[in-house]
């Protein structure tokens, strides 16, 4: 049985399991039907290009962990941000663990996907957001809602800010031989809140591990949401990271990509302006290595007039790995005095290493401002000799290089202790102790 | 300290260098002039070890140790210094941590602890005190966004703290105001000691009115094709490199 006839038949099992009186199970049933009919992704369609899926539907994954299973905090501590006190909302296998999260309902509401579709205190909330911006088409998306059940739910409510940041961390153990994971994530930001997420998957084992991630970020009027992705994954796992994000007007929304790790990783970022003077960033850091592959698909879909677009990739790929970059620009003709800008530099370490770069725009007003530029090179060999000629070894010059060329990504990353912690993961990835504190 | 013989080079099968013989001693200032094209920044560069350029004959050598397999980095370590004709901008990092990776890695080829932060500091303050750097100007990020004038003052100030042996300045002076360029030299002049050397490598004779070299040497198509003393400089100030060219000739 192939991987789609697994979850359709999967499907059944899982509906055993939940509430089908629920009007979110109308959606999920709906959801079915739509990947039944698409089934995965193939390379023959022009997303999906470069990145190809059948691997990893040969892997016969199990849908259902069968066991809850307990981590101890001081083995996993190294993937919080424990520098600092943050709210935290973690899954292991899946499942969500009360004793390494820290949740809470002052004031906002910081918690769990499962309690907000199944309550009915927040049914009115799931009933306007829920699948609402969220892709009904795309074959993955469909996927991950019709089973979508747990995940993180968090709601800041008109003026409101958490006192903290917020993680949102799933580990897989390794307890089954194979896992398909598929938490599903909403989260509002209501009129003039604000609230800052890191998110992180990790596997800590050598099974292999797929997860299919949904997103869908609501910013209301004047909201400010910073989002930040650290795909650092062992080489057996893979992720599917589809992120939705409504904005209304004056909202500031930013998303950092950091992606170092993983066998396997395709981001579907999707803005949808939806008001005037919004601000939407996209920036993302890739240092690849061995074979590992990561896609950057992104969509800023200008819909209003008198908004702003900042996109920034920075990719450093070596041995095989190999990159996408396919970045897609929509200004619609009422969308007047847009400012999109697009960026996505390269730099390839290795003869052996890839990179696909495609910018895409579709600009049907008249009065914008779009900008769009790619790069792809090797370190310049005369700020390596620079470097060398004031005794830096090759190594260590490479990897100053380096960081300077994707230092300007790490600028607009408001969480000091996030900034420390990326700079010390790049460093580490390329190999060399710096000697100092970028 | 150091002796070129019979030095030929190339970049991509095109021979630059045709034959350069030089002997710098501890305590000498020589300086190279010649027109533009005749390789002097290809010297510069070919004893600093950029790897683009081939030596194709003859050698380098550094107290009496051969440099030709020696990596860039190396040459630095044994006490080469190459200040940039147009220093490489770095963003992200700044003076001051560059100056902390270049001494320390230095100081690890010769076996030696990191150098302990108040010491560093303090070199740090009376180097650039020397040169004139204020400080907020040490924790901008390397080059960026600096001035023409402040990059080469930059380059000095690196050249102070690293304290080479030999220390060679590609057009230095190029870009300097007459502020700038009084600095630089001062700056110079008072690293300047008996143990030490310095190649000038200059277009105009404006820069041996402040540091005063022993030698003056004048390069054409790759090749030294006159040396004398300081007086040699204004001669060519007067007479420009035409005169020289027709004596190559015959």
């Amino acid at each position: 049985m192939d991987l789609k006839e697994k979850l359709i038949s999967s499907f059944m099992a899982f509906e055993s399991d939940v509430d089908l009186d629920h009007p979110v199970h109308d959606i999920r049933s709906m959801a079915i039907k739509n990947f039944e009919r698409k089934g995965f992704p193939t390379k023959k369609e022009e997303a999906w290009k470069y990145t190809s899926l059948n691997g990893l539907q040969k892997i016969d994954f199990t849908i259902f962990p069968k066991e809850t299973n307990a981590l101890e905090y001081k083995d996993v501590k190294k993937y919080f941000l424990h520098e600092i006190d943050t709210y935290k909302i973690v899954f292991i296998d899946g499942i969500y663990s009360s004793y390494l999260s820290e949740t809470t309902h002052d004031g906002v509401d910081i918690c769990l996907m499962s309690s907000a579709l199944t309550k009915p205190m927040y049914e009115a909330i799931i009933d306007v957001y829920f699948n609402k911006i969220a892709s009904r088409d795309e074959s993955l998306t469909t996927l991950n809602t019709a089973f979508s059940r747990e995940g993180a739910y968090i709601y800041i409510p008109k003026n409101k800010m958490p006192k903290k940041p917020i993680e949102i961390l799933h580990f897989a153990t390794g307890n089954e031989a194979t896992l398909l994971l598929q938490p599903r994530n909403l989260i509002i930001a209501e009129e003039n809140a604000e609230l800052q997420v890191i998110e992180r998957h990790q596997s800590l084992t050598t099974n292999e591990v797929l997860t299919n991630s949904v997103t869908e970020i609501f910013a209301a009027k004047n909201a400010i949401v910073d989002y930040y992705k650290v795909q650092n994954n062992v080489g057996t796992a893979s992720l599917i990271d589809n992120t939705y994000i409504d904005q209304k007007d004056k909202s500031v929304v930013k998303v950092h990509t950091f992606s170092f790790g993983g066998n396997l990783t395709r981001n579907n970022l999707n803005f949808y302006q939806n008001g005037e003077y919004i601000d939407s960033t996209l920036k993302g850091v890739t240092i690849l290595g061995e074979k590992q592959h990561v896609d950057h698909c992104t969509l800023v879909h200008h819909k209003q007039p008198n908004c702003e677009s900042h996109q920034d990739y920075k990719g450093i790929y070596g041995e095989n790995s190999t990159g996408v970059f396919n970045g897609k620009i929509v200004v619609d003709k009422i969308a007047q005095k847009t400012d999109a800008f697009q960026q996505n530099n390269n730099i390839l370490i290795s003869d052996k290493a890839t990179i696909n770069s495609k910018p895409q725009l579709e600009i049907f007003a008249d009065d914008v401002k779009c900008s769009h530029g790619c790069t792809i090179g090797q370190l310049d060999e005369n700020a390596l000799f620079y470097l060398r000629s004031r005794g830096i070894p090759k190594k260590e010059a490479q990897a100053l290089l380096m960081y300077a060329f994707a230092n300007n990504v790490l600028e607009s990353v408001r969480i000091p202790e996030l900034k420390t912690r990326i700079n010390k993961l790049i460093a580490n990835k390329l190999g060399v102790n710096l000697g100092f504190n970028l | 300290m150091l002796k070129i013989k019979n030095l030929h080079a190339s970049v991509e099968d095109k021979e630059i260098l045709k034959g350069i013989n030089l002997e710098v001693n501890a305590g000498e200032v020589h300086a190279i002039m010649g027109p533009n094209g005749s390789g002097k920044s290809t010297l510069a560069a070919v004893i600093a070890g950029k790897e683009e350029f081939q030596i194709t004959e003859g050698s380098v050598e550094l107290e009496g140790e051969n440099l030709e397999d020696s990596a860039p980095e190396d040459r630095a370590h044994k006490g080469i210094f190459m200040s940039f004709q147009y220093p490489v901008e770095i963003p992200g990092v700044s003076v001051t941590n560059f100056m902390k990776t270049a001494i320390n890695e230095s100081r690890k080829a010769r076996g030696l602890e990191d150098m302990p932060a108040n010491e560093m500091l303090k070199l740090i303050r009376e180097k650039s005190e020397l040169l004139e750097i204020d400080r907020k100007f040490l924790s901008r990020s390397l080059n960026e966004g600096f001035s023409g004038g402040e990059k080469k003052r930059n380059e000095i100030f690196q050249m102070a703290m690293l304290e080479p042996k030999l220390a060679i300045l590609d057009e230095t002076d190029s870009g300097l105001d007459i502020d700038a360029l009084r600095i630089v030299a001062n700056g110079v002049n008072k690293l300047k000691n008996k143990d030490n050397a310095v190649i000038l490598i200059t277009h105009y004779q404006r820069l041996l009115e402040y540091i005063v070299p022993d030698f003056v040497h004048v390069l054409h198509d790759g090749k030294i094709v006159k040396s004398g003393g300081k007086e040699l400089a204004f001669e060519l100030e007067e007479k420009g490199y035409d005169w020289l060219k027709n004596e190559a000739v015959v």
